[in-house]
């Protein structure tokens, strides 16, 4: 099979852009931190309001300016829910589902992480700008999987 | 219309051995899944509407039959039967035609397959229907449908088990009484189709087959992760077997619609053996924001789920190839004369020309948003729903109405005369329109983070979220335009089936250029091909799932959401 040299110049662009996908990709998972939600712990999905910490889900502060949030996430809402938090708090939600499988995004930010009945997830966030976030459930979980919502309000 | 009556009057003209009907019993075969596929695509479509319109928040599905029981309905009868029985229909013609016809065990198979495929659809609509199971496409657990539910979707994977092995046995049959020949192209896609195909379901049948006795409550807890990485291993396999069912269209019919020839024989031999040995792990990447997995893993799944785009890049090159020469042949000067050359007003160019020209957003949507951070922007927001919609929706379901308006009068020993052509391009144009509404807006809006998957909600009055109404109201018209579009493909293929006026229409297979180098011998390697698919998804597998496995947190029970 003989390529025409066009047809390489294409298939060089064409490793150059998978090539470069990996490398910008990787460069901001390994050096910037910026890698996806991946925590790696495991719960039994039928003893979670036993099982600390989701057996005081709540907002704690736990540095300067840095919050975590324990969540428990079942149909249709979160626990807790109508969260405040001060504007530049660096906030570590630590999550986990009493049911089926949901999803976690908080609108106009980058915080979006699948929730497991069965395995803890966590993610970061730092809110710099004030205002009402919209917390969303984004994995369809049952007939009130569109009312499954919260806010969490930086002031 | 010129360039119309001139492809008709090249029909006439052509040679009659291109006119070779295909087997009369073959066609009933065929003719049976069609019919199947664009009954799914007619009830599928009407679907979309009610879920386009509740979503833009115009209408509200009654309690009866709810936005997820809808949208439960849609995905299976659109990703999965539309598509799967299209495939079999048209690979079962295409072998049936370029091996001179199917040996009678076969088409015993194949009537098997059509059966199963028709039962599981049925048995598994019905548990959608009585609100048993509105676990949507995915259906994940620990939300648990009727254990018929599931078993309907065993009988849809056996179903298509039997047509691969049918498609197996014919393909080795001819080898064998063809020693030394190469197997035609069409042929040899079908083989990579149906490998890729039987491969992908080998997770899934082993989820769903520790589903049912779940369901049913003899056993007590399932493995959530493993379930879902399962499925996944499927999922996307699937549409993208789909996308080489498109594919083999691209390259085996198009030139030959557009009166060319294939750009090159090994080249695309060499792009279904890449599409197969790649593909499975690709699914990997609907999980990169799940917990369970370290990010090590995850990164090395980016670059499997990109190393996909590389057969694609080849097709683009070879699809612009074949339509600038094609285009020069006849006469196509400059730059971009040829351009001018190719047939637009031929429906069955028209069609898989637009799906080609879609792929190039729809393909660079896909490889951003395999990469991580982009990933993560978008997951499980309507961005997605756009980029499949263009992938599947446009590629792959606009390269099978092509195909159909050859296929079924080629089949049904009837024509396509001008005036549906006519009609065709109609059907084309507000396919498009209607897909242009939807995608840009479901992608737009997805990008301000609206969900997929749900319906119409305005999160307790959240301002951000009535900032998404207007795209949302885009998503509703854009439904509404496609609806038209299905009616009238049902209708043309009804047509062509039953009423257009009888005669023979080719089966266009393109042949290779007078001084093509021959194919190399070692792409029939079927036995190599295979091992290296198996390295390449245990090198993405076996980790992962021995690790699920060995450190799975305790089961979880059944749940009715719903």
């Amino acid at each position: 099979m003989k390529l025409h040299r066009f047809e390489e110049i294409w298939l060089i662009f064409a490793v150059v852009i998978i090539i470069g996908s990996m490398i910008v990709t990787g460069y901001q998972a390994f050096a910037q931190e910026m890698g996806p939600p991946s925590h790696k712990e495991t719960i039994d999905p039928e003893q979670v309001e036993q099982t600390a910490p989701f057996d005081e889900p709540g907002v704690y502060e736990v540095g300067d300016n840095k919050y975590e949030v324990v969540m428990t996430l079942e149909v249709f809402s979160f626990n807790p829910g109508d969260i405040e938090v001060p504007v530049g708090s660096e906030v570590e939600f630590i999550m986990t589902s009493k049911d089926v499988v949901h999803g976690m995004q908080i609108i106009d930010t980058n915080v979006n992480a699948m929730v497991l009945p069965g395995h803890i997830q966590t993610i970061k966030q730092t809110f710099n700008e004030p205002g009402e976030y919209l917390i969303l459930c984004n994995e369809y979980c049952g007939a009130g999987h569109q009312l499954m919502s919260t806010t969490i309000t930086v002031k | 219309m010129e360039a119309v009556n001139q492809s008709f009057i090249q029909k006439s003209k052509s040679k009659a051995s291109e006119l070779i009907a295909t087997n009369p019993q073959d066609s009933k075969l065929s003719l049976s899944f069609l019919g199947v596929s664009f009954a799914a695509l007619l009830l599928g479509g009407i679907l979309g509407l009610f879920q386009g319109l509740e979503r833009a928040n115009l209408i509200t599905m009654p309690s009866w039959f709810d936005y997820y029981q809808t949208l439960t309905a849609h995905g299976i009868l659109l990703v999965l039967v539309f598509t799967g029985t299209f495939l079999a229909g048209y690979l079962y013609a295409g072998v049936s035609h370029t091996l001179g016809g199917l040996i009678p065990s076969v088409r015993k198979l194949g009537w098997t397959a059509f059966w199963l495929m028709v039962a599981g659809t049925a048995l598994a609509a019905s548990q959608v229907i009585i609100g048993e199971a509105s676990v949507l496409y995915t259906f994940y657990p620990p939300m648990a449908a009727s254990p018929w539910f599931y078993i309907g979707l065993v009988l849809i994977v056996l179903g298509v088990w039997s047509a691969a092995i049918g498609v197996f046995i014919n393909v080795g049959h001819w080898k064998k009484n063809n020693r030394g020949k190469h197997v035609p192209l069409f042929s040899f896609f079908a083989t990579g189709i149906f490998i890729l195909l039987f491969t992908a379901t080998l997770g899934v049948t082993y989820e769903v087959l520790t589903l049912i006795p779940w369901a049913f409550g003899w056993t007590e807890g399932v493995n959530v992760l493993l379930s879902r990485t399962l499925f996944w291993s499927f999922g996307h396999t699937l549409v993208n077997v789909w996308y080489f069912t498109a594919v083999s269209a691209w390259y085996v019919i198009v030139p030959k619609v557009i009166g060319g020839r294939q750009f090159s024989d090994t080249l695309a031999r060499v792009v279904a053996i890449l599409i197969v040995i790649l593909n499975v792990p690709g699914g990997f990447h609907h999980q990169i924001i799940d917990p369970g997995f370290t990010e090590g893993l995850k990164y090395m799944h980016v670059f499997m789920s990109l190393s996909i785009a590389f057969p694609s890049l080849m097709t683009a090159f070879a699809m612009f190839a074949i339509f600038e020469r094609t285009g020069r042949k006849k006469g196509g000067k400059g730059l971009l004369g040829w351009f001018k050359k190719l047939p637009w007003k031929d429906a069955r160019f028209l069609a898989p020309f637009l799906a080609m020209a879609t792929f190039i957003p729809a393909g660079a949507g896909g490889i951003a948003q395999t990469n991580f951070q982009l990933n993560q922007v978008v997951h499980n927001t309507l961005w997605v729903t756009g980029h499949f919609h263009l992938t599947v929706g446009v590629s792959v379901a606009l390269t099978f109405f092509g195909v159909a308006y050859w296929l079924v009068p080629h089949l049904a020993k009837r024509i396509m005369t001008p005036k549906m052509n006519k009609f065709a391009i109609w059907q084309i144009i507000l396919w498009m329109v209607g897909m242009a509404f939807l995608s840009i807006s479901m992608h737009t809006v997805g990008l301000f983070g609206a969900p997929r998957r749900t319906s119409f909600s305005d999160y307790f009055g959240s301002s951000v979220a009535a900032g998404w109404d207007p795209y949302l109201i885009a998503v509703g018209i854009g439904a509404t335009i496609l609806l038209i579009s299905v009616f009238m493909m049902v209708y043309l293929v009804f047509h062509l089936m039953f009423k257009a006026p009888k005669g023979e229409t080719e089966f266009p297979i393109a042949e290779v250029e007078d001084d093509a180098s021959p194919t190399p011998k070692w792409t029939e390697r079927w036995s190599l091909w295979v091992v290296l698919m198996i390295a390449v998804i245990s090198m993405g597998y076996v980790i992962p799932l021995v690790d699920i496995i060995m450190n799975a947190p305790p089961g979880s029970p059944p749940f009715k959401t719903w």
